[in-house]
């Protein structure tokens, strides 16, 4: 503790009373949150696809350019062209994930959605049931099974030692890493800006050290700037995760 | 020096060996992919450079390997709060 500086502990930070229900059907700020998400992912691609202007104005070219990003930024990069039909999942996910993320920055809210693991661990786990599901559609059980377990090119006895690492990266490690990575960014990203806060909030009361309050307080600003930066990232790495691990199911020799 | 380690309350060891135990834990797990990521954009830089018209497909892959190695010190984040005395 330094000129009254007091952090407060990490379950003051991400938790919040129920408001009400109870059980596993309580709800809180995080959850009334991903509901208003949803709602406004799902208005501004409903506004954004009835209105078809051959020149695109307001919402509608909000959603024609996030359409744009996933097709040709994700999807021809890293499924190809027969992959296109995964493109409506893979815009949901991108918004929805990206609206859930802002939430950190929105002043009087400030709390990111992802930064509770059920959500992300709730996504990775339909990300990891849809590219299975793509697997054993393309190649059959077996030959899915066999392209995970023998990928070709590799000498007999490295079976061995492949055969596990693969398994267990398939079925374990890649939905692990994928819902703690969202996780784990966007509670880092919130901690910092709560450490800031903090910090700026103590600087300014003491009054002898307002000297340094502003350095603090740009500070601050600046890391804000930072996480609208990372909000985006992650999902676009989240969105472009899944478009991966579905083309690697797709087309299992790459 | 064992006087005063005599003196402290109960837990009061505990409490403090479990907060460097967390900081010891995602410093360790931060190292690693420290360097991993300096390697992949450092790589990615030069691929942009030398081929600039191939700068949009070098970033896509880029952040992916970035992706992939930051997951390792993100588990010690987490692993940092998991951690309890």
């Amino acid at each position: 503790m330094i000129l009254g500086l007091e952090f407060p502990p990490i379950s003051h930070v991400v938790e919040w009373p129920t408001l009400f229900g109870d059980g596993p059907f309580a709800v809180n700020k995080v959850v009334i949150l991903m509901w208003v998400s949803a709602a406004i992912a799902f208005t501004v691609m409903f506004l954004g696809g009835r209105t078809r202007a051959l020149v695109p104005t307001g919402v509608q070219n909000v959603a024609e350019s996030a359409l744009d990003f996933i097709e040709d930024g994700i999807v021809l990069q890293t499924i190809g062209p027969d992959g296109l039909k995964y493109t409506p999942f893979l815009l949901t996910l991108f918004t929805f994930v990206l609206t859930c993320n802002v939430w950190g920055l929105i002043p009087g809210v400030q709390m990111p959605v992802n930064a509770r693991i059920a959500l992300p661990a709730f996504m990775a786990i339909i990300v990891y049931l849809l590219y299975h599901y793509v697997g054993i559609r393309s190649q059959g059980p077996i030959g899915y099974m066999k392209s995970i377990m023998f990928m070709p090119g590799v000498p007999k006895v490295m079976y061995l030692l492949l055969t596990p690492i693969e398994l267990v990266t398939k079925f374990i490690s890649q939905p692990l890493s994928m819902a703690v990575r969202l996780f784990a960014n966007m509670l880092a990203g919130h901690l910092l800006l709560v450490s800031f806060a903090v910090i700026t909030a103590a600087v300014f009361k003491v009054g002898a050290t307002l000297v340094i309050f502003p350095f603090s307080f740009g500070l601050l600003v600046f890391l804000s700037m930072f996480e609208v930066l990372v909000a985006f990232l992650q999902a676009y790495i989240f969105t472009i995760l899944a478009a991966v691990y579905i083309a690697s199911a797709m087309h299992p020799e790459h | 020096m064992l006087q005063l380690l005599a003196q402290q309350d109960p837990g009061e060891l505990e409490a403090g060996l479990t907060a460097v135990g967390r900081g010891i834990v995602y410093g360790g797990a931060a190292i690693g992919p420290g360097i991993g990521i300096g390697i992949v954009v450092g790589n990615a830089i030069t691929a942009m450079a030398r081929q600039p018209e191939a700068a949009g497909m070098v970033r896509t892959t880029m952040f992916l390997g970035i992706a992939f190695t930051e997951a390792l010190a993100l588990f010690g984040f987490v692993l940092s709060f998991i951690i309890s005395g």
